[in-house]
């Protein structure tokens, strides 16, 4: 096993715009949004900044390919910047390559961004995208609900969940993600909703209803990075490191072989076992605080819970009805207002989830601050489809050192 | 060894809709309709079209049959959705037949069923016979209330035939009852008395009298009449111009199916061969721009004739349609609000479909021949985890696979010509799976474990340049072809 990434790595300063309905803002302004509040915090310069990374998902949509948008956007001094896309773990990936970037000694500082500007599609929704010329052929029209709304029943079938049983826990999810969205200034979606109001609404697919799904909205968010050394240089105390990045990515057994059931996520299992394993974490429902998953549906979060080895397999549904996962649980689970309530601008989530944890562990989280200041937070990314897709993981935490 | 038909099949789509519902729509401006309003007409699901139709009835007849001998594959319709592409070269590839075979599109006449039987009787080979229609009509019209999709398939060649050819005659000419061009888009018909008084009655008896004369019978030998013709009483009345019995004058299903155009002798005959006993004589008959009468006995071999649906079945595999907006949508009669989601590019690329045409036309998979694992699609790597040799994989045909629902939806958000669209993972317990769209399907019969066979479909439209691509999908198992 390499030695991994543990502590080697600190973050400097973090930013996050305002996530939601931005009709007036084009992506570069919400990439400077970002920035301008990670930079002040990190109490840098731009040209001390040696290299970039942007994610972005739907660039079509948006900025368009390459990492010109961002060097422009922010006005880098030509220094390397690199755009990444691997689906909803977009963000991640830019973490990770300014992560590795200052861990391999060849940057001293570096900056990752993530944005995604989805409301100029004219629609609901996320917007529609190509998959490929020969997937197009034999692949469904499928939609994102549609594809994750699998899971349910898959995971019925599985573990004998009587339907209404799996669609409270999932109301639930939707219920406690809304309670916590309404505390957060940042989020989109501030409404505080009822159980009946996720069991009555619309059905999107089946059985996935409107309140099960997540929003849909422009964002950004940016983290730089430097080594702990050179954060403490810079008159950084309480450091905030990077325990752990991992990333799962399916090689077709789940889409191809008959050895994957359909009721969980292969890559989430795998990622979540390595990320321990590199952070030192040896029982995951004792040691980690603080969740921030990919929510992207009720569903995925609740699969997800078991997949991260905190939940017991077949026992997401009590866990989540009992509050383990409530913002005044044992171990919140988007208590920033997660997917649900922030929407999920692709290139955006995986950096918004990480900007939580270091407000979480500084205390700077308001409203919805934990009382006790989490020491251990993970965040996941999930992208692509249940049956092939991404999987991304980061584990932060105080500073060991 | 003698020649004749080894085997048959026919294809009805599960929707009928129902034509009191054509006529309650209607009738404020055709009152006539109100009196036809009776019965129902089989209509296709949006994604079939005589294409697709052809497959499944030409896998009916290739029940039990070697698809490896089939020599030649001709496929009659006056609907082919290509002008200029062998409608034929696609239905040979989603069968999987041997690219050494000859293939032909037989067009433009109603006939055109019974004259490709006719050709392939003529021949040496076993030939491959399927005949398809699927309609476009106008809303109110005679075509509307009276047509039904459908389709049928003979294998014709030599072995223990079901059915001989006694004789057959055939008369040329150019009498145009209707016609249909591209600019007329939808059929233009002249006067029905005209049309029975100089068309059917003066040009299908001589052909009659000629076929029953060369094989040495009299017309009361004949025990099956088939007589395709949509005017009412029709069928009866050449029936006592020639001497034939008026008992033995066959259903022409306009209750149950509707007139399948092209295909309807050959439906006709099928629906005969069915209830046939050995020695019985079936007279089959295709009108247009003159006729073809042919005259078989039936064998004691179809008897034999087990494991398909035919004509009986398909018409048990049904669901009734009451809702016409639904059918003029499908048929782009009506231009329904698709929704921006809709406009997403459909552009196939040719060289891809080409590159492809295994895994996408004949649903080929592969078999790794290290490990035994089957897997879709065929790959230059095994997908075995424990496995994962290279180039190991032989080709391994998924289409006549049942597999079993491992997961499903029914999506309301996604573009569907009929909302919503069911999909899910498809699991064959031998090996292989695919996410894969589901078609014939109703949102509350899906549950995991429920076993689906596949059937060849239309993919998508693509209505920015006039294209469509097939691919399989999977339906309900129970009633089918081939599983």
């Amino acid at each position: 096993m390499p030695k991994g990434i543990r502590d080697k790595v600190a973050i400097l300063g973090m930013g996050c715009s305002k996530f939601g309905e931005r009709w007036d803002m084009n992506a570069e302004d919400l990439m400077v949004e970002a920035y301008i509040e990670a930079i002040a915090d990190a109490g840098i310069e731009t040209k001390q900044i040696d290299a970039a990374w942007l994610g972005t998902a739907i660039e079509e949509q948006h900025v368009g390919k390459s990492a010109v948008p961002l060097a422009v956007a922010l006005r880098l001094p030509f220094i390397p910047v690199t755009r990444v896309e691997n689906f909803c773990a977009s963000g991640t990936e830019a973490f990770r390559g300014a992560v590795y970037a200052v861990a391999s000694g060849a940057a001293d500082i570096a900056l990752a961004l993530g944005v995604e500007k989805l409301k100029d599609t004219g629609y609901g929704g996320l917007p529609q995208r190509g998959r490929g010329t020969v997937n197009n052929m034999t692949w469904p029209n499928l939609s994102a609900p549609g594809s994750f709304a699998q899971l349910a029943a898959a995971y019925r079938a599985k573990h004998g969940t009587p339907p209404e049983d799996l669609k409270r826990a999932m109301a639930h999810i939707s219920v406690k993600s809304h309670d916590n969205g309404a505390r957060n200034p940042k989020a989109h979606l501030r409404n505080k909703i009822n159980i009946d109001t996720v069991l009555n609404a619309p059905m999107i697919a089946e059985p996935l209803g409107l309140f099960d799904c997540c929003g849909v909205s422009d964002g950004s968010a940016c983290a730089i990075v430097t080594t702990p050394e050179i954060a403490r240089s810079l008159g950084k105390t309480d450091l905030i490191t990077v325990k752990a990045l991992q990333l799962s990515v399916s090689n077709g057994t789940e889409a191809q072989h008959n050895s994957w059931d359909g009721s969980y996520f292969a890559t989430t299992r795998i990622a979540a076992k390595r990320a321990y394993a590199e952070a030192g974490i040896e029982s995951p429902r004792d040691e980690v605080n603080l969740i921030e998953v990919h929510d992207c549906f009720s569903v995925t979060e609740l699969v997800t819970m078991e997949d991260l080895h905190i939940s017991p397999e077949g026992r997401a549904v009590h866990d989540v009805l009992d509050g383990f996962y409530d913002a005044d649980g044992t171990i919140p689970c988007q208590i920033d207002g997660g997917l649900k309530c922030f929407g999920h601008p692709i290139g955006a989530s995986g950096l918004r989830m990480i900007y939580e944890m270091y407000l979480q562990m500084q205390g700077k989280a308001g409203q919805r601050q934990r009382q006790e200041l989490p020491r251990v937070g993970l965040t996941h990314n999930l992208g692509g489809l249940p049956h092939q897709n991404v999987c991304s993981i980061s584990i932060v935490g105080h500073y060991d050192g | 060894m003698t020649y004749g038909i080894l085997s048959y099949g026919a294809y009805i789509p599960r929707l009928r809709l129902q034509r009191k519902a054509i006529a309650e729509a209607n009738s404020w401006f055709n009152a006539a309709l109100k009196s036809q309003g009776k019965g129902e007409r089989a209509m296709c699901n949006w994604d079939e079209d005589p294409v697709t139709m052809a497959v499944e009835a030409a896998r009916d007849a290739l029940v039990g049959q070697k698809r490896d001998g089939v020599s030649a594959l001709l496929f009659a319709s006056t609907t082919f959705p290509f002008l200029d592409r062998l409608n034929a070269g696609v239905v040979a590839g989603a069968l999987s037949l041997p690219e050494e075979i000859s293939s032909n599109d037989v067009a433009a006449t109603q006939r055109a069923g019974t004259s490709a039987l006719l050709q392939a009787l003529a021949g040496r080979g076993d030939t491959l016979v399927v005949a398809a229609e699927k309609r476009d009509s106008k809303a109110a019209s005679p075509v509307e209330m009276q047509a039904g999709d459908g389709a049928a398939a003979l294998l014709v060649g030599e072995g223990e035939p079901v059915a001989t050819l006694l004789a057959s005659a055939t008369r040329s000419a150019d009498f145009v009852d209707h016609y249909r061009t591209i600019e007329s888009g939808t059929d233009y018909g002249w006067e029905e008395r005209w049309i029975r008084d100089a068309g059917y009655m003066t040009i299908v008896p001589p052909a009659i009298a000629s076929v029953l004369e060369k094989a040495g019978l009299k017309a009361s030998d004949v025990t099956h009449f088939c007589m395709p013709a949509v005017l009412p009483k029709l069928a009866n009345t050449i029936a006592k111009a020639t001497g034939i019995p008026d008992a033995v004058v066959r259903d022409n299903l306009h209750a149950v199916c509707g007139e399948t155009g092209a295909a309807h002798p050959l439906v006709m005959l099928v629906a005969a061969l069915e209830d046939a006993k050995p020695g019985d004589k079936i007279l089959v008959a295709g009108f247009g721009q003159g006729v073809d009468a042919l005259l078989f006995e039936v064998t004691p071999a179809n008897a034999r004739q087990t494991g398909r649906l035919g004509v009986k079945g398909h018409l048990a595999r049904r669901r009734e349609e009451a809702n016409y907006n639904k059918f003029l949508a499908f048929n782009d009669v009506i231009e329904i609000e698709r929704g921006m989601r809709a406009e997403a590019d459909k552009l196939t690329a040719l060289s891809a479909m080409w590159r492809n045409r295994g895994a996408v036309t004949s649903f080929m998979g592969g078999n790794c021949t290290k490990c035994g694992t089957l897997q879709y699609p065929l790959s230059r790597v095994c997908v075995n985890p424990n496995c994962g040799a290279v180039d190991t994989q032989v080709p391994e045909p998924f289409a006549d696979k049942t597999g079993k629902i491992n997961s499903y939806t029914a999506d309301r958000l996604t573009y569907s010509p009929d909302p919503p669209a069911a999909y899910g993972m498809i699991q064959f317990e031998e090996g292989g799976r695919w996410m894969m769209d589901f078609t014939d399907v109703e949102e509350g019969d899906l549950e995991v474990g429920r076993p689906m066979r596949m059937m060849f479909r239309v993919k998508d439209v693509d209505t920015q340049r006039g294209f469509r691509r097939y691919f399989w999908k999977a339906a309900p198992a129970g009633g089918s072809a081939g599983a």
